[in-house]
């Protein structure tokens, strides 16, 4: 190693020391904030306390809009599954052209503006008569989660042996069982991968969510965003450190069985 | 066995057929509403919208915010994905679980941090001045560098992984073989590692700026209504002004801003992958 080299790696040492601190940031602020005793944000707290978790109780709809986005993020991200299996299959097994089109375009959503997505949905819902929230609600959730499902699914199917399939058929399953009990098995790693961060995103969404909702089926994003209007005490610090929490309990179920290298890369 | 693979193409219908339906086919009908006045076509909505010098002034910030975001998130991805590339064990830990924790927690709970730490009585204020770097506290939330530094974290692990990912599966050997070779660690980096690690780039920065150009959350949260941007205004004219036509132009405006920057970055990504 040359004196330039260990100088430039040394920056690049103080720049990612710097880049995992930034990123930790947020989240340390905002458990320090969740157990502080005064009414006001104050870092650090002057003193611990759990008052500000205890008031959640207070907080009406909380509890609904928690059980209305765990639904939404299960349902949608279950038949996201489904649908990204087949389609999944159908391009990296296909012989039909078009197939380069067809990948691009169901991963497509992820880049696409949420609140435009949003808007075009209102619309089009309107347009059609569709008028029940719930089922706006994830048909717009399936746009969410579907194309994270397709983006893991495609990445680990191109690196699947299909003669896998082939031999659980001549040994006489048939097409759709040597799919369940060969191909989701091996793949469980993109499964859990894919299905984990379409969960995570539909539980986060606010964009879309906004325009599908009435007064009776707030999501948690929409309930949190509207608490912070009316009354924006420490109580939120303790939601987002729910939030937190959960997140930290689906990453170390992901750590434990796919390990996190491979959970970013799928 | 070429019959299978032709009938295994009706797999993708399911998926397909509720995409092109629940998603493509509102946002085109979206985009046709924007050219449409009392059904007949028309672009005056357009004209309107850019001889307005707010709604242009918008326009400016949101594109102002987006570059600078990327910019920023880039400067600080590039030289951490160099350093996560090389890491083992428990440091290749540490930046796995800062990658991944903070894209796990979602962006309401960040954005929501950020105006903790940006308040004029914040954490960050009260730093610099006992630090002694500031006498009184500075205004911080509600202006546009905060947005972006709050909007560069947020965004920060989809420019990191991109990089990382591509350098991870560079052969390491490639550049101690040019060393042996005589190379300069300049001539090294400028000829073998940054271009094999473009593709990386251009994937990171294209998500990157379609996130920010887009962000609605973390605006609202960090600048508040005094310094609009495209989404604010956008969603602005639907639940507040109640003005479709303004909102409809806006949304058609940011998609085409959004499938621009999809279509370049993968005509960028093709043509980095046909040079190699």
């Amino acid at each position: 190693m040359t004196g330039t080299d260990r100088i430039s790696l040394a920056l690049c040492w103080l720049f990612a020391i710097a880049c995992v601190i930034f990123l930790m940031l947020p989240i340390v602020i905002t458990l320090a904030a969740s157990f502080t005793s005064s009414a006001v944000y104050t870092l650090p707290p002057p003193e611990l306390s759990l008052r500000w978790y205890q008031s959640l109780q207070q907080r009406s709809g909380l509890w609904d809009a928690v059980k209305l986005s765990l639904n939404l993020a299960v349902v949608s991200t279950l038949l996201s599954l489904i649908l990204g299996t087949l389609a999944a299959i159908a391009v990296t097994r296909g012989s039909f052209r078009g197939r380069e089109a067809i990948a691009t375009f169901t991963v497509s959503p992820l880049m696409m503006p949420g609140l435009v997505v949003g808007v075009a949905l209102l619309q089009f819902f309107r347009e059609i008569g569709l008028r029940d929230a719930y089922t706006s609600l994830l048909l717009g959730h399936i746009v969410i989660t579907l194309p994270f499902v397709m983006r893991t699914l495609l990445a680990s199917m191109a690196a699947f042996n299909f003669s896998l399939v082939d031999a659980a058929r001549t040994l006489g399953l048939s097409y759709p069982r040597a799919i369940l009990q060969v191909l989701v098995p091996n793949l469980a790693p993109a499964y859990l991968t894919g299905g984990l961060f379409a969960f995570l995103a539909s539980m986060d969404n606010y964009p879309i969510s906004i325009f599908l909702t009435d007064a009776r089926n707030k999501t948690l994003p929409i309930k949190m965003l509207q608490y912070l209007e009316e009354q924006p005490d420490p109580s939120l610090a303790a939601m987002s450190s729910g939030l937190i929490l959960l997140a930290c309990v689906v990453l170390i179920i992901a750590s434990r069985t796919v390990g996190l290298n491979r959970m970013i890369q799928g | 066995m070429i019959r299978r693979a032709e009938r295994i193409g009706f797999l993708a219908l399911p998926g397909l057929s509720f995409l092109a339906i629940i998603y493509a086919l509102p946002l085109f009908m979206l985009l046709l509403k924007s050219f449409q006045i009392d059904g007949q076509f028309s672009i005056l909505e357009y004209v309107t919208f850019f001889s307005d010098n707010y709604s242009m002034s918008v326009l400016w910030r949101t594109l102002r915010v987006a570059f600078l975001t990327t910019g920023l998130a880039l400067l600080i991805a590039y030289p951490t994905a160099i350093i996560m590339a090389r890491a083992k064990g428990i440091w290749l830990s540490v930046f796995l679980v800062a990658m991944v924790l903070p894209m796990s927690v979602g962006v309401i709970v960040k954005a929501f941090a950020w105006s903790i730490l940006f308040r004029t009585r914040g954490v960050l204020n009260d730093t610099l001045m006992s630090l002694g770097l500031t006498e009184a506290p500075i205004r911080m939330l509600f202006t546009e560098t905060a947005l972006i530094i709050g909007a560069a974290n947020v965004f920060l692990p989809f420019m990191v992984l991109p990089i990382y990912t591509v350098l991870r599966q560079m052969d390491s050997r490639l550049p101690e073989a040019t060393v042996s070779l005589g190379a300069t660690p300049v001539f090294r980096f400028m000829n073998v590692t940054l271009p094999l690690s473009l593709p990386g780039v251009v994937a990171g920065c294209a998500f990157t700026f379609s996130l920010a150009i887009s962000m609605y959350v973390i605006p609202s949260l960090i600048v508040g209504e005094r310094q609009q941007t495209l989404s604010m205004l956008t969603a602005r004219s639907f639940l507040y002004l109640r003005n479709e036509a303004l909102g409809a132009t806006i949304s058609s405006i940011l998609l085409i801003i959004a499938i621009s920057v999809v279509l370049g970055s993968s005509w960028l990504a093709s043509r980095l992958g046909a040079r190699q």
